[in-house]
């Protein structure tokens, strides 16, 4: 019970995008079409629940105040949570790194058309952020920082979706000339993000 | 002085002025706009978190150009986090050290700098090729562009949202009942909750890129 509400809280209540802005560069420049939104929701979810589970060990066994207990018993006096930062964007631009080298040799066609992506999810706030609100969270066994993670990409691949079928539909609308484009994505997505807020104290 | 005339020549003075406008990051870059909406409920932690990027992006960009003959092409975006990151840090502990109420605030955001689409792209687009004293420029240009905008959102969120600016009660101040209050608030003006809410941060940079196009016209979308 209490995994399935951590899932649907990291797709609903906490969504990354509606919730907390992030990833939202990437969000308005890439929702332009339904089909490229589907493959980067896709690579989103996909390096989102394979980084937050490994920065959850990195930081129960290294990072925190007297994780290194494990080593030695004189190391519990050490604090290494400032590195925290460093070591979560290390550990995922050399994840995605490796994630592209893995789906480039073992499925060609998910390659071909997340290619593009996966490079790109470095930089993707959306990533460094789930693996921080982890930090956050204090979650007490590795399956529910996976199922953070997971339920986090959710979220942020379905508010993509929306976003993009939406714009995809009022290509065709007469929208005020300085609106067209970004302004009135802007917006667009103020309004959705209302209607998330629907969500909010949603228990299960 | 023939040396600090070229400093400042013209082309480093557009680097400088045209993120406020034509190039403005957040409105037509459509960069760093992560952080830009979660932190302008209020004036006072947009205007650190504007500081910060600033000094980020100056300096990432600085550094970046620097060695940037150096970085193998292959691993630069491994070696631009570090740097970044490595910056990123010491904002954090100086934000920590100096002004701890802040930075609880702006909690995750700070470490957020990282992939703060600014500080990337950037060094991307202009750090690795140019020398590093207009890349400087850039990078103070571009942060100022961004905490423009911030603070802009956040001084309109904040006034309306609960009539006050910087901490400051400016409209008077609001008590359980008419006549106790004072200022605006004795005529019956409510605050506008709605303002404090995130999706409004949204609408409210969407409005300003309206306004922003109607006077700048060569900025509108085809």
């Amino acid at each position: 019970m209490e995994l399935a509400n951590i899932f649907i809280k990291s797709i609903f209540i906490d969504n990354m995008i509606f919730a907390y802005f992030l990833g939202m560069c990437s969000f308005l420049a890439v929702s332009k079409s339904v089909k490229t939104a589907i493959g980067l929701g896709a690579a989103v979810i996909f390096v989102l629940a394979i980084t937050v589970p490994i920065n959850y060990l990195l930081d129960v066994y290294i990072l925190r105040s007297g994780a290194l207990k494990w080593l030695d018993a004189s190391y519990k006096d050490i604090d290494l949570s400032f590195l925290s930062y460093i070591m979560f964007i290390a550990v995922i631009a050399g994840m995605t790194q490796l994630v592209e080298m893995v789906v480039e040799r073992f499925s060609p066609s998910l390659y071909s058309s997340l290619g593009i992506y996966l490079p790109l999810i470095a930089v993707n706030c959306a990533i460094l952020g789930g693996a921080l609100f982890m930090q956050q969270k204090d979650f007490s066994t590795i399956t529910e920082s996976i199922v953070f993670g997971l339920g986090s990409g959710v979220g942020w691949a379905l508010a993509i979706l929306a976003l993009a079928s939406i714009r995809e539909k009022i290509s065709y609308s007469n929208i005020p000339a300085p609106l067209r484009g970004l302004g009135i994505t802007f917006i667009l997505t103020g309004l959705m993000a209302i209607a998330f807020m629907s969500f909010m104290g949603i228990k299960l | 002085m023939a040396e600090k005339e070229s400093m400042f020549s013209k082309s480093n003075i557009k680097l400088l002025k045209d993120p406020l406008n034509d190039n403005n990051p957040i409105t037509v870059q459509v960069l760093g706009i992560c952080s830009a909406l979660a932190v302008t409920v209020q004036v006072k932690p947009a205007i650190v978190m504007a500081i910060g990027v600033t000094v980020v992006v100056a300096f990432s960009n600085l550094i970046i150009s620097l060695i940037r003959n150096f970085i193998p092409n292959r691993i630069r975006i491994i070696v631009q986090l570090v740097i970044v990151a490595a910056l990123v840090i010491l904002v954090d502990l100086t934000l920590k050290a100096y002004s701890y109420d802040i930075s609880k605030q702006l909690s995750v955001f700070v470490g957020l700098i990282i992939t703060n689409c600014i500080v990337m792209g950037r060094i991307e687009a202009f750090a690795l090729a140019n020398k590093p004293w207009p890349s400087f420029l850039d990078g103070i240009g571009n942060g100022a562009g961004y905490g423009f905008i911030l603070i802009v959102v956040s001084v309109i969120r904040e006034l309306l949202g609960s009539g006050k600016l910087m901490g400051f009660e400016i409209l008077g101040h609001k008590a359980k009942t008419i006549s106790e209050s004072t200022g605006l608030y004795t005529i019956g003006y409510e605050n506008n909750g709605f303002m404090l809410l995130a999706p409004m941060a949204l609408i409210v940079v969407g409005v300003f890129i309206w306004v922003q196009r109607s006077i700048n016209s060569k900025l509108i979308e085809k």
